[in-house]
């Protein structure tokens, strides 16, 4: 049994400018000690999708179940989500900056966690436990710095702090939402092993939520990539490196860019993500798609096992053969285009090969 | 030891404003406009020729300015303001009759319009665009609008009036002392306290409000939240806790602004306070007593400016000075 199984969650918002439909059908799930990646551009729905696990998103319209060791996340009631939070599953926020409270010690916030879910535990207890995390996650100095408070901390060094405070309980699953996304490069590094580190100690699971291909790279073992709020792709990180099926998976590849001193320049995805109030008809990333055919402006794709693996997945009407980086893939993805394209298609491929490709979006 | 030197620090900027301000009266008193007049606005616009001489003599008015100028800030350094020409008898006597009717009134209005405002607030923020947060928002601007002195009257007329035409007595108008007992000064303090928290309630219950829902929705509540603490915990300790600063800030302007008198709730209910005197002082052309309580009043400000600026870097750990 997984960990966790998310099975067709959808999340929507009614606001005054009408309902926003952040999560639209999301099924996967997260194994014991593995590492899951969510991949999205911003507003693709990932991060809403992880809060709703936890109850933190107010206000939201759930459907769907999230089971997490049998119990199901999706309704429980506020007092058994709170013995979850923090004790089962913790969360890693992306902003390290205004994550911690600024008014209280640094240390004072871990002990708060661990005696909130261990009454026994004593405050003198607490903090040799809080000394010893800070220490554990290479914060020097621990003991000094356990008094400090989050403003005396760099960013780098309070989502140090956060990560602590994540492990604390040991729990069995860690969602991380970007949590490198506001840090510099050398500390994003860090960050990354810091946490790959830990979780290979204490076989934790984890929830990697990230926009950066080169993160999922790094630490995932697979990965789902989200569009819109629907998942277009889901597959080892393998497969979504080496045998791309969706054409948005294969933009988000070729915008990486390279260290390498090549001259080739980075292809963005032309245009913007799509507002959540108003999708497009059909599949929500056609009027992006290089590969845009007629049925693609009316009819919604599912998940379905591509190539010969049937864990990979993807949601896209084109052969499910169709799978990499090679010419021979380009050549059949060409060839069922140019039959499964007429009239309004034809129209909407023009307008996004007109588009100038400064408007496209580079996304690593 | 930081602390220390701040406080020091502020005390001495205190006192370069009370320094500023009892200059800015004592020229605009006594230098900027002839002998006569400053001797007929000390004496009162009564006194005899005789007496306006006698009034020169006194003070010293006919010295050089800068003398008689050290000589009054000598004065006031002494805590010595002169004599009421109108009452035949030292300001510092009359400050000290007054002063307690208006501390207690403002003491007491604090605490009930703070009671009042952060619970009414914090409900508010909490059940935003609830029917209670529309009521409260419907009571804080009815409280703003209402003019005190209405407020006052009404209080008067339904509670004072209905209390003594059924016999009972106990909520008197007129000030009695705290030394004349806690009842008498309970009953002679209700109404006042109460007719300044509706006016002062209704903008902390808005200021409350405003700032619990902006730190309601920063991300360390969200944190707190995702530690698996409990909403009331949340809610208190994390966020009521943020929200706070602005609402000492705006406590300490208030409570120094109306330790300088309470004019219109004094007069409404006759405590005789600070604000009152200083209306009939101007009726009257009192000047020292008017001099004294406009320093007094500054001095009131620039403690309360202290005490914000301590009580702030107590709650926030980033104003603190390391």
């Amino acid at each position: 049994m997984s960990l966790l199984e998310v099975t067709d969650l959808r999340v929507s918002f009614p606001t005054a400018d009408g309902v926003v439909q952040a999560v639209r059908g999301v099924s996967f799930s997260v194994e014991r000690g593995q590492t899951l990646g969510i991949v999205g551009e911003s507003g693709s729905g990932k991060t809403v999708l992880t809060q709703t696990l936890l109850g933190l998103t107010p206000g939201g319209q759930i459907s769907g179940s999230a089971m997490f060791e049998g119990k199901n996340l999706v309704g429980l009631s506020p007092r058994a989500m709170q013995r979850i939070r923090g004790k089962e599953i913790s969360v890693i926020f992306q902003d390290p900056l205004t994550s911690l409270h600024p008014l209280y010690k640094v240390g004072w916030q871990i002990c708060e966690m661990i005696r909130s879910h261990d009454k026994s535990v004593t405050k003198k207890q607490a903090i040799e436990r809080a000394v010893e995390l800070l220490g554990h996650v290479g914060i020097p100095r621990p003991r000094e710095r356990v008094n400090d408070y989050p403003h005396q901390f760099s960013g780098g060094m309070r989502q140090r702090a956060m990560i602590a405070m994540a492990i604390s309980l040991s729990p069995k699953l860690i969602i991380a939402d970007e949590p490198t996304t506001a840090l510099d490069a050398t500390v994003q590094a860090q960050i990354l092993e810091l946490l790959l580190r830990l979780q290979q100690e204490s076989d934790t699971a984890l929830l990697m939520i990230t926009h950066d291909l080169g993160v999922v790279a790094d630490i995932a073992d697979n990965v789902l990539v989200m569009y819109a709020g629907r998942a277009a792709e889901k597959a080892s990180k393998r497969d979504i490196f080496y045998q791309p099926h969706h054409p948005y998976t294969k933009g988000l590849l070729e915008s990486i860019p390279h260290s390498s001193a090549s001259n080739d320049r980075l292809k963005p995805i032309t245009g913007q993500p799509p507002s959540l109030i108003t999708l497009p008809p059909g599949c929500a990333f056609h009027p992006r798609c290089a590969y845009v055919m007629d049925r693609c402006l009316v009819e919604q794709p599912n998940l379905i096992p591509v190539a010969d693996a049937g864990e990979h997945k993807s949601a896209c009407f084109l052969p499910t053969a169709a799978v990499g980086l090679t010419e021979e893939a380009e050549d059949l993805r060409k060839q069922t285009v140019e039959m499964g394209r007429h009239a309004q298609a034809v129209k909407v491929a023009e307008a996004i090969a007109a588009a100038p490709e400064s408007e496209g979006s580079v996304i690593a | 030891m930081s602390t220390v030197r701040f406080l020091i620090r502020r005390i001495l900027t205190g006192i370069v404003v009370l320094w500023l301000v009892s200059s800015a009266t004592f020229f605009l008193f006594f230098a900027a406009i002839p002998v006569q007049d400053v001797a007929r606005n000390l004496a009162g616009r009564a006194a005899s020729p005789a007496v306006l001489q006698e009034t020169i003599n006194y003070y010293g008015l006919e010295k050089p300015i800068l003398v008689q100028y050290g000589h009054f800030l000598g004065n006031l350094v002494h805590g010595n303001f002169g004599n009421s020409f109108y009452y035949q008898e030292p300001v510092t006597t009359i400050i000290k009759q007054d002063l307690p009717a208006t501390i207690s009134l403002v003491i007491g209005g604090t605490l009930l319009w703070l009671i009042a405002g952060l619970a009414v607030g914090i409900l508010s923020a909490t059940r935003a665009r609830s029917l209670f947060d529309r009521l409260a928002t419907v009571g804080v601007l009815a409280g703003i609008s209402a003019p005190t002195f209405v407020v006052g009257e009404l209080l008067i007329l339904i509670v004072y009036t209905q209390l003594h035409q059924h016999g009972i007595g106990f909520i008197e108008t007129g000030y009695a002392g705290i030394t004349s007992g806690v009842g008498p000064w309970l009953g002679t303090m209700i109404l006042p306290w109460v007719t300044l928290a509706i006016v002062q309630a209704a903008v902390y219950t808005r200021l409350s409000r405003g700032s619990l829902l902006d730190t309601l929705g920063e991300d360390s509540i969200r944190t707190a939240r995702s530690k698996g603490l409990s909403e009331r915990r949340v809610l208190y300790r994390h966020a009521v806790r943020s929200a706070m600063t602005p609402v000492v800030s705006q406590l300490g302007i208030d409570v120094g602004g109306l330790l300088g008198g309470v004019v219109v709730v004094e007069s409404v209910f006759g405590l005789h306070g600070i604000g009152q005197q200083v209306v009939t002082a101007i009726t009257n052309g009192d000047q020292p007593t008017v001099i004294a309580f406009v320093i007094l009043a500054a001095m009131f400000v620039v403690v309360a400016n202290i005490v914000v600026d301590l009580a702030y870097s107590a709650l926030d750990p980033r104003v603190r000075i390391s």
